[in-house]
């Protein structure tokens, strides 16, 4: 009980520290899961850290729920992710609810205008940077475009547009495999 | 029955968003279009909040959207419900994690998944410049093609797209590029 506590407020600390979520992360899980309490090896959290990204979710919760599981089972796999979870949910409906009481204050509506259009640069720039790892030839090129198109002009919902990616994928990599 | 509606987008949410961080936003968007618990422009407000306070962004997400659907317990049901399914996932996969990551399958699924994922949050993208650099009631209003833009949020997002990208200031936290834009916001009164 007393190694599970220590998870969670480990890995309370990691999500209660740590800015921009994901990438940010993972010094601090270094620091923390590596050489403080050897709860993995470096390369074992390289392994998470990387399979965290090809496992749907947040990836931050994904190397949560591996560190702990691979440590203590699942109760260690909950204490984890309960703690990875638990500063934002404090954090986040502290402002919420604080700020639903400022909503209708002029300045705080021209303040948060200002700030949708730095929200929109700052999608822009995170676009720039996947494009830059996941758009690797044609076929990927073709992908991310229809999907874009697809979503602007026909509205959509992601939900179909995932399952659909991931069979195209599939069905691109086998006929690709037999043509050689 | 909201709390049970919740937990069943935010359960497609945890279950279809790859790739972390901004992965969940264009899911939060098709929420919003379908269940209209929230604006577009509320939205974007809470991309903001959840991108300049610590944690996941996903998460921050999750538990803003739940609070903003439907108080305390709302953004307790998103949050859980999010993480459920990678919780779930990853306790499977932990047991054939070698046999896993080097499946032909998988890789293939996530050749096609990594840019779809980037399609989808540009989509999403498309959403907010729509709301916050376009003024597409005032066009539909006067049919004047050049009302379409909004001129001071164009400058300012010229200003940020570059102060992002240039070298000393680009490594500063969105947080210093959120309150700048909130500045100017409140000094220009935009959307006024």
């Amino acid at each position: 009980m007393k190694e599970l506590i220590r998870m969670f407020l480990t890995f309370a600390r990691i999500g209660g520290l740590t800015f921009g979520g994901g990438y940010a992360m993972l010094p601090m899980l270094q620091r923390e899961v590596v050489e403080k309490h050897k709860w993995a090896t470096e390369e074992e959290l390289m392994d998470y850290y990387a399979i965290g990204q090809c496992t749907p979710g947040v990836i931050a919760v994904n190397t949560a729920t591996f560190v702990g599981r691979s440590k203590r089972g699942i109760p260690g796999a909950i204490f984890a992710t309960a703690g990875v979870i638990f500063p934002s949910f404090v954090i986040i409906s502290i402002i919420a609810a604080v700020l639903a009481n400022f909503a209708d204050i002029p300045a705080v509506q021209y303040a948060f205008a200002g700030i949708r259009v730095c929200v929109c640069v700052l999608i822009f720039n995170a676009v720039v940077k996947l494009f830059k790892k996941s758009v690797v030839d044609a076929v990927s090129g073709i992908i991310f475009l229809g999907v874009l198109l697809v979503s602007v002009i026909f509205d959509v919902t992601p939900i179909i547009i995932v399952p659909i990616a991931a069979v195209v994928g599939i069905a691109v990599q086998v006929w690709r495999c037999k043509k050689k | 029955m909201i709390y049970l509606q919740l937990f069943w987008e935010f359960f497609k949410t945890g279950l279809f968003a790859v790739g972390g961080g901004m992965a969940t936003v264009p899911f939060l968007y098709d929420i919003s279009a379908r269940r209209g618990w929230f604006t577009e422009a509320q939205l974007a407000d809470m991309i903001a909040v959840a991108d300049s306070t610590p944690g996941p962004i996903g998460v921050n997400m999750a538990t803003y959207v739940g609070y903003t659907s439907a108080g305390f317990f709302g953004s307790l049901i998103a949050t859980l419900a999010l993480v459920l399914p990678s919780v779930i996932v990853v306790l499977i996969v932990a047991k054939i994690l070698q046999a896993f990551k080097e499946n032909f399958y998988v890789k293939s699924a996530f050749f096609a998944l990594r840019p779809a994922s980037t399609g989808l949050i540009a989509a999403a993208g498309c959403t907010v410049a729509a709301i916050s650099v376009l003024n597409i009631p005032l066009f539909r209003e006067t049919g004047a093609i050049l009302d379409i833009l909004n001129i001071p949020a164009l400058i300012l997002a010229a200003v940020l797209l570059v102060l992002t990208n240039i070298k000393p200031v680009k490594k500063l936290h969105p947080v210093f590029f959120i309150v700048f834009s909130a500045v100017v916001g409140i000094v220009f009164k935009f959307g006024a």
